[in-house]
């Protein structure tokens, strides 16, 4: 949107916005968004809070839209498709979330919570099940600590431990895009630093999207990072370029602490 | 001693916490009198034959030999009745509770959850009549015989009349406290609504919606004049739901009024095993509420 943006929508990414808007009620809370995710890389999304940096995730797995009085306008193409022309609840099964505050189902154990996605869409083979369950925890760098107490409820595990839950429930369903809303903001730094381990495997694989308010943790984890301001995009570019050579005042202020 | 403000104070505070204790007691008194009359009068009317044998006739005992009798055909009513009750007004209950959790920032489900706050409150001989009305119009319609007029059909619907709106509204309360942000989690994997709310959203609130339909059944129990309008009254244990039946509520009221000592002995025996079995409702829920409230919860760890 505006000349700072060397990796502005090109339409090759594997996650494109295009004039990307979205509402609560009256109230724009992103405006005319242009951005493209590319696909095994970690993507930053960073800026002040109620910038929109949550609410753009929201739109790219069409969550936005499940809280009430809510709109979203413009087009989100997965692989070059629009997916606020596909079936919602399809498109949530490739695009993958994993929430600010760690949210294992309460009622059930961290088997139950790994294999929900799979159970409620229909899977019923067990071996499958096992077969996935085995391979989502150990994607979330989760299994050694939890094989033995796999039948143990997932709220009794710490909240690092329930965090990488959750990433093992986003893994099971088999995504292949993830968003991350500050994933680590409800952490210590010791669980900070493992979700951080987890991000880097995390791109070998899929094409991860992490909001953060955190800019260390922006610098540490991501190839590229996109600055939020106002509801606007105001810069995205390699996280090197974006940390070291701003080309917007806006970025360079708010990322030498002038204001956030 | 000095008398200055702080003491004054002090002393004023005192007296106020000791008026309040003087009034929980006036609030209480009542209550500590019904459990102890009811456990006096009734526990000698307690044995084996008091809940298996039927209903004895008015007897006076200065005159003739009395039967002693039991109340197998009001209990047996009773449970027939709740059990019906129960067995309509908890999952339709359950599932309207479920659609004002879920619908419930939408204008018209506010005015709906408004009507179903309205009805949990309607006095129930407004259910009796109501219900003994429908039942007469239908059967001088010819929809069905006269007999399912006063009937155990007829006390049932009543009761599950005055159950639905207070299993509809815990259900919606228990619901309204499970995060919104776990039926979130369930939709961002990919899982349908209606799945979300029963797998996720229903089961983590399980225990709260459980408690909330058994304390329905327990105020239902309990329920005098919704039966008293609907059923017709019997000694015997009913054979059919279009026919007379008997009850506890409608059992104390006709014995517990009559005079013959042998009725009125019956009569405190149902009042103990009405209020031994609500209070026996109320720890189980009690117990289960703060089981969910510890082990569950609910606002999520972190």
């Amino acid at each position: 949107m505006t000349e700072g943006n060397s990796l502005e929508s090109s339409g090759t990414g594997k996650l494109v916005t295009q004039d990307l808007s979205a509402y609560y009620g009256a109230k724009r809370a992103i405006e005319s968004v242009n951005i493209s995710f590319p696909d095994k890389s970690v993507t930053a999304i960073i800026g002040p809070s109620g910038c929109g940096k949550s609410t753009l995730i929201r739109c790219l797995n069409r969550i936005h839209e499940t809280t009430p009085k809510t709109r979203v306008e413009g087009h989100v193409l997965l692989d070059g498709q629009d997916i606020y022309e596909q079936d919602a609840v399809s498109v949530r099964r490739r695009v993958g979330m994993v929430f600010q505050k760690p949210n294992p189902f309460p009622t059930m154990s961290i088997y139950d919570n790994v294999a929900a996605g799979l159970r409620l869409n229909g899977l019923r083979d067990r071996k499958e099940i096992d077969r996935r369950i085995i391979q989502s925890l150990k994607g979330a760098a989760l299994w050694d600590e939890v094989k033995e107490i796999l039948d143990q409820p997932g709220i009794r595990l710490s909240g690092g431990q329930q965090q990488r839950l959750c990433i093992a429930r986003a893994l099971a369903v088999e995504p292949e895009v993830i968003l991350m809303d500050e994933p680590a903001s409800a952490l210590d730094p010791i669980a900070t630093a493992k979700i951080e381990d987890l991000v880097f495997d995390l791109k070998k694989q899929y094409a991860v999207i992490i909001v953060t308010h955190n800019m260390q943790q922006a610098a540490r984890v991501a190839d590229q990072t996109a600055f939020m301001y106002l509801g606007k995009l105001i810069e995205f570019n390699d996280t090197k370029e974006i940390f070291e050579r701003p080309r917007e005042k806006l970025t360079e202020s708010y990322i030498t602490g002038r204001f956030g | 001693m000095k008398f200055d403000r702080a003491t004054r104070r002090r002393w004023k505070s005192h007296l106020m916490a000791f008026l309040c204790l003087g009034c929980v007691a006036i609030a209480l008194y009542p209550l500590a009198s019904i459990l102890y009359t009811s456990v006096v009068r009734g526990a000698q009317a307690i044995n084996a034959d008091f809940f298996t044998q039927n209903l004895p006739p008015p007897c006076n005992p200065s005159v003739e030999s009395c039967v002693t009798g039991g109340i197998w055909p009001a209990l047996q009513g009773s449970l027939i009745m709740l059990g019906i009750a129960a067995a309509f007004a908890i999952p339709v209950g359950m599932m309207a509770g479920v659609f004002l959790s879920q619908y419930g920032h939408l204008k018209t489900v506010q005015s709906m959850r408004f009507f179903v706050d309205v009805m949990t409150g309607i006095p129930s001989i407004v259910v009796g009549i109501f219900v003994y009305a429908l039942f007469l119009d239908l059967a001088q319609a010819g929809v069905f015989n006269t007999s399912w007029v006063l009937s155990a059909l007829a006390g049932s619907t009543a009761l599950a009349i005055v159950m639905l709106p207070i299993v509809a509204r815990t259900t919606d309360e228990s619901l309204r406290l499970v995060p919104p942000t776990l039926a979130e989690a369930g939709l961002a994997l990919g899982i349908r609504r209606w799945r979300v709310t029963l797998s996720v959203v229903l089961s983590t609130g399980r225990t709260a919606v459980i408690t909330g339909a058994l304390l329905a059944t327990a105020r239902a129990l309990g329920e005098t004049a919704p039966i008293l309008l609907t059923t017709h009254f019997t000694t015997f244990p009913a054979q059919n739901l279009n026919g007379p039946i008997a009850s506890l509520p409608v059992l104390i009221f006709q014995f517990g009024t009559g005079g013959f000592p042998n009725q009125v002995s019956l009569a405190w025996g149902a009042t103990l095993l009405i209020v031994g079995i609500m209070l026996l409702i109320s720890i189980v829920a009690r117990v289960a509420a703060g089981v969910v409230g510890s082990r569950a919860g609910l606002g999520g760890g972190g």
